[in-house]
């Protein structure tokens, strides 16, 4: 998978929030796979807590993905997006302008109006968006070479809540990378993303706050791994009668 | 003067960004600053002059999705 003229081998993005301990979040990123990891920037105290988190992100050895998580308008957004380019020296960016406190949902206008900025000003926007084909036409016209429709709303494990709407964002671009980000809750979530065609996925929750993080990361890894086998190879269309797949033919008779 | 760094009123005797980080005991190279909104780069701290009122924000990584 290629992402901004990157080699990427593994299709699971990570992200490194609510883990129950730092070993673990090392754990979960060991087990899975992953190649990219998303951080963020926050206000910094003097202790230091934000100096000492980067060191151990630095120890991981994977490429890092800064997000822009919390930001309501696109100016937000651009000021976060530029201070995390100084702080982890990439221009990639997850971009996220958020538009409703409850659902979490992309302000989509924002988002366009943001992503033409940060893409003018050099840097590779990964935007946190939905699933509507339009909305994409804009951003890619903005400068993105990605696109990250959301599954469920952040953080509600819901799974794919409109795959319909993901196999249509699979036919209408079929040469950009789309990454779903965002409401994946179980390794069938994951996998089914990936049956429908989809680059990668971005999650989060789903790992860290599993029972046992570091399993569920190898368990991600493998339901994406199988997905996207199942999408390379083809699979057969549903049928609405049944079948038989033994043969008929040469069937005794015991009447 | 009295200035806002990262939300909180703060009394200092620094006359530009740099000399803030300096007199309120910021350390490391992992550290972003903004002020009243736009970000200021690190070669910018030291040119940077402040006013009282500003909003200075001072940002580090932290763990997110």
């Amino acid at each position: 998978m290629q992402l901004y003229g990157e080699e990427i081998g593994s299709r699971l993005l990570l992200g490194t929030a609510q883990y129950p301990s730092p070993q673990i979040l090392a754990e979960a990123v060991e087990a899975s796979g992953t190649e990219i990891i998303t951080v963020s920037l926050r206000r910094e105290g003097a202790d230091g807590a934000g100096t000492g988190f980067w060191q151990l992100i630095k120890e991981l050895g994977v490429k890092v993905l800064p997000n822009t998580a919390g930001c309501h308008t696109a100016k937000e957004a651009v000021t976060t997006a530029q201070m995390a380019r100084e702080v982890f020296g990439s221009n990639w960016i997850k971009l996220e302008v958020i538009g409703h406190s409850d659902n979490l949902q992309p302000d989509v206008f924002g988002l366009v109006e943001a992503a033409r900025i940060l893409s003018d000003e050099g840097f590779q926007v990964f935007p946190y968006t939905t699933d509507d084909l339009v909305v994409g036409e804009k951003l890619l016209e903005a400068g993105c070479e990605v696109l990250m429709p959301w599954g469920a709303p952040i953080g509600s494990g819901q799974g794919l809540r409109n795959p319909d709407a993901l196999r249509a964002m699979r036919a209408h671009f079929p040469n950009v990378p789309l990454i779903v980000d965002a409401g994946i809750g179980r390794p069938s979530d994951a996998c089914m993303a990936m049956e429908l065609g989809m680059d990668a996925v971005l999650l989060n929750t789903a790992v860290a706050k599993a029972g046992d993080p570091g399993w569920m990361g190898a368990a991600m890894a493998q339901a994406i791994d199988a997905g996207r086998q199942g999408f390379a190879a083809q699979m057969m269309e549903r049928r609405d009668m049944a079948v038989p797949s033994t043969p008929i033919l040469g069937m005794a008779v015991f009447d | 003067m009295r200035i806002l760094v990262n939300g909180e009123a703060t009394e200092i005797q620094a006359s530009n960004i740099a000399a803030v980080l300096d007199e309120l005991l910021y350390e490391g190279e992992a550290l972003a600053t903004a002020l009243n909104g736009q970000f200021v780069a690190r070669e910018q701290r030291q040119e940077t002059a402040l006013q009282a009122g500003d909003q200075l924000e001072i940002l580090a990584p932290m763990q997110g999705g």
